[in-house]
């Protein structure tokens, strides 16, 4: 296998296309600039929709692009499962070094724009103690959700209660926004995903 | 004046889809006004027996045909083939076409596209100013026949529905034209299989058969969707169809029309 960072130096000489340095998009945690090649064909990247975050910040769907991100969605009137996504990601992030912790980013993108407003996800941010470097909850249109939620491979149903059916899935992205692994297992943190997390959060970190 | 009223939500969708028929260079699609109304949904998301409001809407009268959907990649190269994203289309999109930008004899312009991709029938319902329709606006519409805007409740039409999906295979694509129903929607029924919007939305589970949910953590919320009406096949056959599917897969058997809104949200 090879490692993501000599696949992209492959990838970059192999195809001599635009390079361009990915602006930090308000984080220290971007501060030192990546220099990246094109997008792979099968990057969950592909698609150009923007989120906006808790912090009100707007970003394209690969402002993150450099570094891994466990990625999921979820909406904030949700009793059960999804403060349940919360602390399953919080207990993956738990098995990790700090080190492989650093650079992860968590994405959890909203199912309900109509109701998960910046000022709802600022209030759910701060109620569950987030930790904004890293993580973002974030909102966009109903029509990008739609397509998120299919490259994602998540299926979602808006009920007549306001309430959602959807599938739960925390997807890890590489640093190009290829899907590493998926896990659908809520609670206690899978092992296999884990062990994927880290060896794509060590790749991405040489 | 209540025309008048109704301009500025629509003006938007009106300019888009003329410029959609122009960069195509060809005819902008037929579409015909759906009046608002409620539908009892084959599926139930909850609340079974609920009847589901619909907004009025407007549709294509025929499903994209290969030669609109030839004119789109022409005018979108980045949806042809062999250009096109693996995120958005497989290896299968579009390859019943003998080349990237040609789809055969004058017959095959006019039958309808398949082989495309969730994505990019989503992006060529955009640029014609729309989108894909919803599973409810789509039953809605596919409730019709003839003359009765609901006619699911006579065996004969479930007959006829069911005998035509039977019957479609990839070989035998017919050219686009069967009778109007009551909306004056044309193939809705028995010449492919189409999109919809929310395909992505159908949660069945491996064991919705039994009422009982398997794997309740799956789903937030409710379980998956429960089946109202398990004598209606041909709705059956749909859902198992579009709930197997990812937004990049193509079949030979699959297209889509697409949908427009308008300005009226009274009902």
């Amino acid at each position: 296998m090879m490692t993501f960072v000599s696949a992209l130096r492959v990838v970059a000489a192999r195809m001599a296309v635009t390079i361009f340095v990915v602006a930090a998009p308000g984080s220290a945690a971007f501060a030192a600039p990546a220099v990246l090649a094109a997008l792979p064909g099968d990057s969950v990247y592909q698609l150009p929709i923007t989120l906006t975050g808790q912090d009100g910040r707007s970003a394209r769907l690969d402002g993150r692009r450099g570094a891994p991100v466990l990625m999921s969605m979820f909406y904030t009137s949700c009793k059960f499962v999804c403060p349940m996504l919360i602390e399953t990601i919080r207990d993956v992030e738990a098995k990790l070094s700090v080190e492989e912790r650093a650079n992860l980013g968590v994405v959890l993108v909203s199912i309900d724009p109509e109701h998960d407003t910046v000022q709802v996800l600022k209030r759910v941010a701060d109620e569950r103690g987030i930790d904004a470097a890293r993580w973002t909850l974030a909102r966009t249109d109903a029509a990008s959700v739609r397509k998120l939620a299919a490259v994602l491979g998540i299926q979602y149903r808006a009920l007549v209660d306001g309430e959602f059916n959807h599938t739960t899935a925390v997807v890890l992205l590489d640093g190009d926004g290829r899907i590493a692994a998926r896990t659908t297992r809520l609670g206690s943190a899978d092992a296999a995903f884990v062990k994927r997390v880290r060896s794509v959060a060590l790749a991405a970190s040489r | 004046m209540e025309r008048a009223a109704l301009w500025p939500p629509r003006a938007r969708a009106l300019v888009a889809a003329l410029l959609a028929a122009l960069a195509g260079n060809g005819t902008a699609a037929e579409y015909v006004q759906v009046p608002a109304g409620t539908l009892t949904s084959a599926i139930a998301p909850d609340a079974i027996g609920t009847p589901v409001p619909i907004d009025a809407f407007s549709i294509r009268v025929t499903p994209v045909t290969k030669g609109e959907f030839r004119r789109f990649v022409e005018a979108r190269p980045e949806w042809q083939r062999g250009r096109v994203p693996q995120t958005f289309a497989d290896r299968r999109y579009l390859l019943d076409w003998p080349s990237a930008n040609a789809v055969g004899d004058a017959h095959a312009e006019d039958e309808p596209v398949v082989n495309v991709s969730w994505f990019a029938a989503e992006a060529y319902c955009e640029a014609e100013g729309g989108r894909l329709p919803t599973w409810h606006e789509w039953e809605y519409v596919a409730a019709a026949d003839a003359t009765r805007r609901d006619a699911r409740d006579d065996p004969a039409f479930r007959a006829r529905i069911l005998a035509r999906y039977a019957s479609a295979t990839p070989a035998d694509l017919p050219a686009i034209r069967a009778a109007a129903n009551a909306y004056g929607v044309r193939d809705i029924h028995g010449a492919v299989w189409e999109w919809v919007d929310d395909f992505n939305a159908l949660l069945v589970d491996g064991d919705s058969r039994s009422g009982e949910d398997a794997d309740k953590l799956r789903f937030c919320g409710a379980g998956a969707i429960n089946l109202q009406d398990r004598e209606n096949y041909a709705v059956l056959m749909r859902i198992a169809l579009l709930s197997s599917l990812n937004g990049s897969d193509s079949t030979t058997s699959l297209g889509f029309r697409c949908v427009r809104p308008v300005g009226d949200k009274t009902r």
